[in-house]
This record gives C-alpha cells, sequence and structure tokens, in this order.
C-alpha cells in the first residue's frame, strides 16, 4: 500500500523530484506550517517529536507527513487541527489532540475534504471534538489509529470516526472510545469496516446509514451506551463481529432499521439487554451466529419479512426471542435453542417435536412494558410452564420445526 | 422475658426441621452459585428460590409452631408473667431461629458469591422477608384456636403474596393498559412485601436494564435515598402491623 | 384477700359466669363443686387472669387483677390435665419455672422428694404417664409456697400412694393458714381437706358457707356425706 501511495505520488509529480522536509525545534523547520509552506507536491515532512501549537493546519499538496515518536500536535480546544484538502496524503505517526469544540462546525482532528487517496495511519487522537472526519471522499484508508476521548454527554462530543458521502472507504484496526459514535456512515457505500474495536462509547459503536453495499467484519463492539445502529441500507454484509455487553434501559447488539438483502453471519451477541432488534427489515439471512447471555435474543417486529434465522444458538437469554404481532413471515427453522425440552428418536440430531421460542410472558410485555414488573416472580413461571405445554396465547406459527438437539459449533 | 426467649430458642434448635430448612436452603445456594456462570445469574436464581421457600417455612413452621405451643403458653399465662412478653418472646424466638437458619443456610454462599450491595441486599430482604412471614403466622394463628384452620389460613397468605398478587397485579394492567398505570404499579406492588423485595434485588442486578420504563419509574424513586427509607419502613410495617394485631387479640384471649 | 365482684363471662350465647361473687381469705380452704360445665373452671382461669371477664372485678390483696401479672406470684395453680411441651423433660420445666419464678423465698421441694421426681430428671415430658404428669404439676404449684393453692382435680390420675402423699401436703399447707381452692368430684377425698364449701350451677353460686354449717344444716356427720345431701337436694330444687 505504501509503495502504492509512494508511486502515485511519483506520477503527479513528473516535474520536481520528491525532498524530505524536517520539522522541530533543532530543525530547518521550526513549524509544520512553515514546512508545508516550502513543500511541493509528492514531498515528505518529518515532524520530530515535540509540541506543535500552530491553530489550524491546512494541507493543500500531495505531501506525506510522517510523525517520528508521535509529536503531540494541539489543537488547544479551539482549531481544527489538520485540515486535508489535497489528495494523495498521506498522516502518519502523530498525536493529534484537543480540538476544538463547536456543534456547528465540527471541528476535528483530522479532517479530510473532497480528497481522493488520502491515508491516515498510526495516529493517536485523544480529546478531539471529532478524531477522523472524512467528508465526500473516495478511496481513502484510516488504518491502525487509536482514537479516545473521555466525554460524558452526548452533546459534547463528535465521533471517533466520521465517514459522509463518501466511498471505497477502508477502515481497518482502529480502536474507537468514548466518542459519541465509535465508527459514523452516512452515504457511504462500497467501503469495508475491518477489525475494528469500537467500545464505550456514548451512543453507538457504529451507526451505519443510507450506506449501501458496504461490509463490517471482525470487529468489536462493546460497552457503547446503545450498540450498533445499521439503518435504511441494502446489500450490507456483517461477518464475524462481535457485539457485547451493550446493556443498559434501550440498549442493545444490534439494531436493523429498514434494511432489505442483507447477510449476517458468524458473529456473536453476548451479554446485551437485547441482542439484536430488527424493524421494518426484510430479505436478511442470519445464520452461524450466536447469541447467548442477552436480556432479549431478538426482538423482531411484526413488520418484518423474510427474515431467514437458521443454524444460529441461542443460548441463555432471558427470552429468545420477542415479537410485537402476531403476523409471521419469517423463518426460524434449524437453530439451536438450550430452551428446548424435545426429543430426538431417530437420532439425527434433529428434535422430533418443533419449537415455540416465543414465551407467554414474553408476548404479554411486548404488549404491555410494564408487565416486566412481574418479571422473576413464581406467577410468571408457572404462567410460562403452562404455555408451553397447552399454547394458546403465543403466535401458533411462529415456530421452529427442525430444532437441533445440541449446539452448532461456529 | 429472656428466659422464655431463651427456651423457645433452645427449643426450636433442637428442632430438626430448621436444620433440614437451613440445609435445604445451603444445597440450593451453593449449588446455584456453582451452577450459574455468574454471580449475578446466581443471585438472579436464588432470588426466586428464596422469596418461594422461605415465606413458605417461615409462615408454616412457625404458625404450627405457635399451635403446637398452646399448651405450654397456657401454662406460661398461669404464672406471673405479662402475656405480652410472652408472645413476643415467642415471636423474636422464631424471628431469630429462623432467621440464623436463614444466615447459615443462605447467607454464607451469597456472602462468599456475591460480596457486594446487591449480595448484601439479598440477604437483608431474607431477614425481612422472614420477619415478615413469622409475622403473619402469629396474624393467623390468632384467627382461629383451630389448628387446621390456622395453618390453612397461613397457606393461603403465603399462596396470595407468593402467587395471587402477581395475579391481580397481572389482572389490572391489562384491565387499564390504555392508562398510564406505571406510578400507580409502583404503588400497587409495594402492598405485597415478596414483590417488593424482589424488585429491590432486582434494581440492584444489572437485569433492571430490562425492566423499561416502569423500572426506570422504580429505580428513580428506589434508588434515592428517600425510598430506601420509604421501601424498608414499608417492609419494617409488614413485620410490626401481623404482629401487633395479634399481639392486641392475644392480649384479650381466654384460654 | 380473693374478692370476686359481679364476675360475669359468656362464650358466645353461652353464659359461664353470672354475676358470681365470692370472698376467699386466708385460712380458708374450700372445694368448689358443682355438675360439669357448671363454670368452675372458667372461675379458676378467671382468678389466673387466663379468662378475661365480660364484666365485674377480681381483687387480689385489694388490687384489681386486670392486666396484672405480679400477683400470680403468690398463686400454685395445678392443672385438671397438665399440658407440657413435650421435648422437655422434667428437670427442665422445674428449671424454667424456677426461673421464671425468681423466688427469694426458700422453695417447698417437699412434693419433688416425696414423689421421687429428681430420678426422672431427664424423661422428656412426652413419654410421661397421666399419673406422672399429675406429680409434676402438683410439685410445680407447691414449689414456690405461695399463699393461695388453687388444685383443679388434684387426685385425679394418682395413684393412691400419691394420692395419699398430696393429700397430706394439701392438709398442712391447710394448717399453714393457706387459701386452698379445691374441685373434686371424688367427694370422699375432701373430708380433712377443706373447711369451706361453694356449690356453683349454671354460672352462680348457689351455696358458700362453712363446712360445719353445712354438716349442721344437712344433719350428716362427714363432708362427703353432706356435699351428696346437698348435691341431691339442689338438682332436685
Amino acid at each position: 500500500m505504501k509503495y502504492f501511495v509512494a508511486l502515485t505520488l511519483v506520477a503527479f509529480s513528473v516535474l520536481s523530484h520528491a525532498k524530505t522536509l524536517q520539522v522541530g525545534k533543532n530543525f530547518p523547520y521550526k513549524t509544520i506550517k512553515e514546512a508545508l509552506a516550502a513543500s511541493e507536491n509528492s514531498d515528505t515532512l518529518i515532524i520530530n517529536p515535540g509540541l506543535y501549537r500552530e491553530g489550524n493546519i491546512v494541507i493543500e499538496k500531495a505531501v506525506s507527513i510522517i510523525g517520528v515518536n508521535l509529536p503531540i500536535i494541539d489543537g488547544e480546544h479551539k482549531y481544527e487541527v489538520i485540515s486535508v484538502k489535497s489528495s494523495n496524503v498521506l498522516v502518519k505517526g502523530l498525536k493529534v489532540i484537543n480540538s476544538g469544540i463547536a456543534t456547528l462546525e465540527d471541528p476535528c482532528g483530522i479532517k479530510v475534504y473532497q480528497s481522493e487517496n488520502v491515508t491516515i495511519r498510526e495516529n493517536v487522537l485523544i480529546d478531539n471534538f471529532f478524531a477522523i472526519y472524512l467528508m465526500s471522499s473516495i478511496n481513502c484508508t484510516v488504518e491502525q489509529n487509536y482514537v479516545s476521548a473521555s466525554a460524558t454527554e452526548e452533546q459534547a462530543i463528535g465521533n471517533g470516526i466520521h465517514c459522509w458521502k463518501s466511498k471505497d472507504l477502508k477502515i481497518i484496526n482502529n480502536f474507537i472510545k468514548g466518542h459519541r459514535d465509535g465508527i459514523y456512515f452516512e452515504f457511504v457505500t462500497h467501503s469495508v469496516i475491518w477489525r475494528n474495536i469500537s467500545k464505550r462509547n456514548l451512543r453507538y459503536g457504529l451507526h451505519f446509514m443510507f450506506s449501501n453495499d458496504d461490509s463490517y467484519i471482525g470487529n468489536v463492539f462493546e460497552e457503547n451506551g446503545a450498540g450498533v445502529a445499521v439503518m435504511y441500507t441494502k446489500h450490507v454484509k456483517m461477518f464475524n463481529n462481535v457485539f457485547r455487553e451493550n446493556w443498559g434501559d434501550a440498549a442493545y447488539g444490534l439494531l436493523l432499521k429498514e434494511i432489505s438483502d442483507s447477510q449476517i453471519q458468524n458473529n456473536k451477541f453476548t451479554n446485551n439487554t437485547t441482542g439484536i432488534l430488527i424493524e421494518g427489515s426484510s430479505r436478511i439471512q442470519m445464520s452461524q451466529s450466536e447469541l447467548k447471555s442477552n436480556g432479549w435474543g431478538i426482538k423482531i417486529s411484526a413488520s418484518c419479512e423474510d427474515i431467514n434465522l437458521t443454524q444460529n444458538n441461542f443460548l441463555s437469554n432471558t427470552f429468545d426471542i420477542a415479537t410485537n404481532g402476531s403476523l409471521v413471515l419469517n423463518n426460524f427453522d434449524g437453530n439451536y435453542w438450550d430452551k428446548y425440552e424435545g426429543y430426538d428418536l431417530n437420532r439425527d440430531n434433529v428434535g422430533d417435536v418443533p419449537y415455540h421460542p416465543l414465551s407467554l410472558f414474553s408476548v404479554i410485555v411486548e404488549r404491555m412494558p410494564s408487565a416486566m414488573l412481574l418479571f422473576r416472580s413464581f406467577m410468571i413461571t408457572l404462567l410460562d410452564k403452562s404455555e408451553k405445554i397447552l399454547p394458546s396465547l403465543t403466535p401458533e406459527n411462529f415456530i421452529d420445526n427442525k430444532p437441533f438437539m445440541k449446539p452448532l459449533a461456529i | 422475658m429472656l428466659r422464655i426467649l431463651k427456651y423457645v430458642i433452645r427449643d426450636i434448635l433442637n428442632n430438626k426441621i430448621v436444620i433440614a430448612y437451613a440445609l435445604l436452603l445451603a444445597v440450593l445456594s451453593w449449588s446455584m452459585f456453582s451452577l450459574e456462570d455468574s454471580s449475578s445469574k446466581g443471585v438472579l436464581s436464588l432470588l426466586n428460590i428464596i422469596l418461594l421457600n422461605v415465606p413458605l417455612v417461615s409462615v408454616i413452621f412457625s404458625t404450627i409452631y405457635i399451635y403446637n405451643s398452646g399448651e405450654f403458653i397456657e401454662l406460661l399465662l398461669s404464672q406471673p408473667i405479662k402475656r405480652s412478653k410472652i408472645w413476643s418472646s415467642f415471636y423474636l424466638g422464631l424471628c431469630i431461629s429462623l432467621i440464623v437458619a436463614f444466615l447459615i443456610g443462605a447467607g454464607i454462599p451469597i456472602l462468599v458469591y456475591s460480596p457486594d450491595s446487591t449480595g448484601l441486599m439479598m440477604i437483608v430482604v431474607g431477614v425481612l422477608i422472614t420477619a415478615i412471614f413469622v409475622s403473619l403466622a402469629f396474624f393467623s394463628a390468632v384467627f382461629t384456636r383451630d389448628k387446621a384452620k390456622g395453618i390453612g389460613f397461613a397457606i393461603m397468605l403465603w399462596l396470595f403474596f407468593a402467587l395471587l398478587f402477581d395475579g391481580l397485579v397481572l389482572f389490572l394492567l391489562f384491565q387499564f393498559a390504555d392508562y398510564p398505570i406505571e406510578k400507580a404499579m409502583v404503588g400497587i406492588t409495594a402492598l405485597s412485601p415478596i414483590d417488593l423485595s424482589r424488585i429491590m434485588v432486582l434494581l440492584h442486578l444489572d437485569v433492571s436494564a430490562m425492566l423499561g420504563y416502569t423500572g426506570a419509574i422504580f429505580k428513580e424513586f428506589f434508588g434515592t435515598l428517600t425510598g430506601m427509607i420509604v421501601t424498608f419502613s414499608l417492609l419494617g410495617l409488614w413485620v410490626l402491623l401481623p404482629f401487633w394485631f395479634s399481639l392486641w387479640r392475644f392480649k384479650k384471649m381466654d384460654l | 384477700m380473693i374478692e370476686i365482684n359481679s364476675l360475669s363471662k359468656s362464650f358466645g350465647k353461652l353464659d359461664v359466669l353470672k354475676n358470681v361473687k365470692l370472698t376467699l381469705n386466708p385460712n380458708q380452704s374450700v372445694a368448689l363443686i358443682g355438675p360439669n360445665g357448671c363454670g368452675k373452671t372458667t372461675l379458676i382461669k378467671s382468678i389466673l387472669g387466663m379468662v378475661l371477664p365480660d364484666s365485674g372485678e377480681i381483687k387480689f390483696d385489694g388490687h384489681k387483677i386486670r392486666n396484672q401479672f405480679q400477683y400470680r406470684n403468690e398463686i400454685g395453680y395445678m392443672p385438671q390435665i397438665g399440658h407440657y411441651p413435650e421435648n422437655m423433660t422434667i428437670g427442665h420445666i422445674i428449671e424454667i419455672m424456677k426461673e421464671i419464678r425468681n423466688s427469694s423465698k426458700e422453695l417447698d421441694e417437699d412434693l419433688l422428694h416425696a414423689f421421687k421426681l429428681k430420678n426422672m430428671f431427664d424423661k422428656k415430658m412426652r413419654t410421661l404417664s397421666g399419673g406422672t404428669t399429675q406429680k409434676v404439676s402438683a410439685t410445680l404449684a407447691f414449689l414456690f409456697d405461695p399463699k393461695v393453692l388453687i388444685l383443679d382435680e388434684p387426685t385425679a390420675g394418682l395413684d393412691p400412694l400419691a394420692s395419699e402423699i398430696l393429700k397430706e401436703k394439701i392438709i398442712a399447707e391447710k394448717q399453714k393458714g393457706k387459701i386452698i381452692m379445691i374441685t373434686s368430684h371424688l367427694l370422699s377425698e375432701l373430708d380433712d381437706l377443706i373447711n369451706g364449701l361453694i356449690y356453683m350451677q349454671d354460672g352462680q353460686i348457689l351455696l358458700d358457707s362453712p363446712i360445719e354449717e353445712v354438716k349442721v344444716n344437712t344433719g350428716q356427720d362427714t363432708v362427703s356425706k353432706a356435699i351428696s345431701h346437698i348435691l341431691k337436694t339442689m338438682q332436685h330444687a
């Protein structure tokens, strides 16, 4: 990748030779701005260790800015720290701190404006309003950055990695914590979010809207205020992610709202108030996933259709499934439910009696949330048991016809 | 007073039922905690068991004990002792014995596996529930001199608070589903010591997030110092009122 | 000493005591007799504070006994059938009673020795025969040397030997000038024990007079004959 960028830089600067400019107290250039002014396309700025307080640094040439031992670029809580307004820029190895705070302008640690082929790599971003912001950009890479903030109120902080109206982005291996949303995607297409860790963000670990044809793979989202929200999108692939410990009044591992034609595979949902909340979605394939120790495994609204849940493990959730209606246009065949009490006479590892994953109490609670007051009371236990024997209130066709006898290897 | 108390406690502790009760609680508690993978889940499972068994054993054992002690109470009445002292001694004796059994059976494993505010809350709740249902046993024992009727009444009281009351709550919820009754529900659940205790402990566990809006109202109320004081006063009233009533009846009873 | 004034008590519709008036003073040893259900036991229990009368009052040493308990220090009561906690031993019972009374007086252990109860201190009450239970009751009644003895069917169930011991003890206490109240159906036993007679019927006291007077009035020479004479006349009246 590095070579590719270098090659492109060479290609764009046919006339001039790329040179290296040293920045630092004891170097030819005392400030980054000075060096930038003296630089040309495809030059490299080496930022030596030190504290740089230069207000807003604007990069308008295709340069590489490379920090040595994490020089500190301080926005003093007043400025946007680094603004990239050129394509083919590399920002690497900087410690960017204390961007300004404003709700209208969204000042950032590093912001990319309408550019292509920008790479932001191995930076540390501490206490910025927005940490990294890609606006209307194409084919950019955000990789191996450590992003951290310590806000306590949603209004007082922006997102960790914020991407808007872009395409072909690669968000890889970043660590984000303490922002409003860890990663934010809006109108971003054909992009990949891979192996990031997003935790303890105030709102969502990943906030994802109107962003078709994206994949997010191998990420960990944990202890975020509300979990992960994926909304108004088609053709999303969600593979191998972990959604963990998103616990709170209105928290869930994953919210799917108005999603269609998407795939959810090999994900793990553990210890969330609600593992997955699905609303108004259609044509979703969910398989090979594990839902474990959640309050609700999956809450699926009656407005969903063609949700195909198969080969998933449901383990020690308080409620495996909840739904707010009686119309069932979804398929639940072929999962493992630890609450299943049926038998398997022909030993083919498929239970001989269908399983009704909806408990009576979950139906009651959907209809009347206040009934949660009776949670764990003796009467509810009795009601659930009797409903299991003689189903009367739960929707009849909410059923797994081929429940597995043993957990699936996932 | 102390002399009778001493006798009552010695007599109950000699009784194998209390020892069996402590053992039962111990077996249930230790196995709950070792079966569940987290202490918080252990507490949750144990909560159900405690809220079911502790009231049942407390109310039935106490009622039977009071009836069986009728003769001794009569003997004591012919002696120079105040009636209220006799009755209180029996109450305290039963309470102390059953609470000790609870602390040994359930208290120790709770402290071992969950030595935090949740565990402490569980223990406090268990102790209060014991005192409340012993109190209710005294209440049912003064109603009738017929032992079978008295025990039947005690079981009815248990059944009511453990089961029927929740049914009533559910019925009310359905009836008034269209009204904003969350706050009223907070008041209504306070009428059942078992529900009150259950919710108190639930609020200390992370499952409280599942209680939703009503849970939030509860949390808002019970989370505050005033809320805690009100709750414990309510549970305190549940201890005192039935016993007071029984004492008042006992003082006027012909034996 | 004991003063009962217009005492009434009813259990539901049944009037058990109707306006009972009675005074007992030291040196009085009376037999309280009457047919079954005449109110004897209720009267006794009223004196002991176990039954609370509907109206009227009882004074002990000049003080009303309602809501009082200290006066019971001066009463030894032997119930008709003693009920004791089954799991306790004789030793325990006696020990507890001693603790409850916490009496500074010297204990009267005559009966304890005479009945040889000390040998049976480890026996549980559950295992005792009716007679032995009565012995325990009797021992307890006399143990604290009370000024008043209330004995409900004291000799019922006792073997002749024990019965004789108890009678002698009663006579001895009578001679000390104590107030003694005995109910008994065995009239022949009462001869030397009493110097007064109270006859109750339907919740009322129909006769209350010294035994000598009774003997003269009835023309009989023994107590038992005098009483049976009265019983006959009363019940026909």
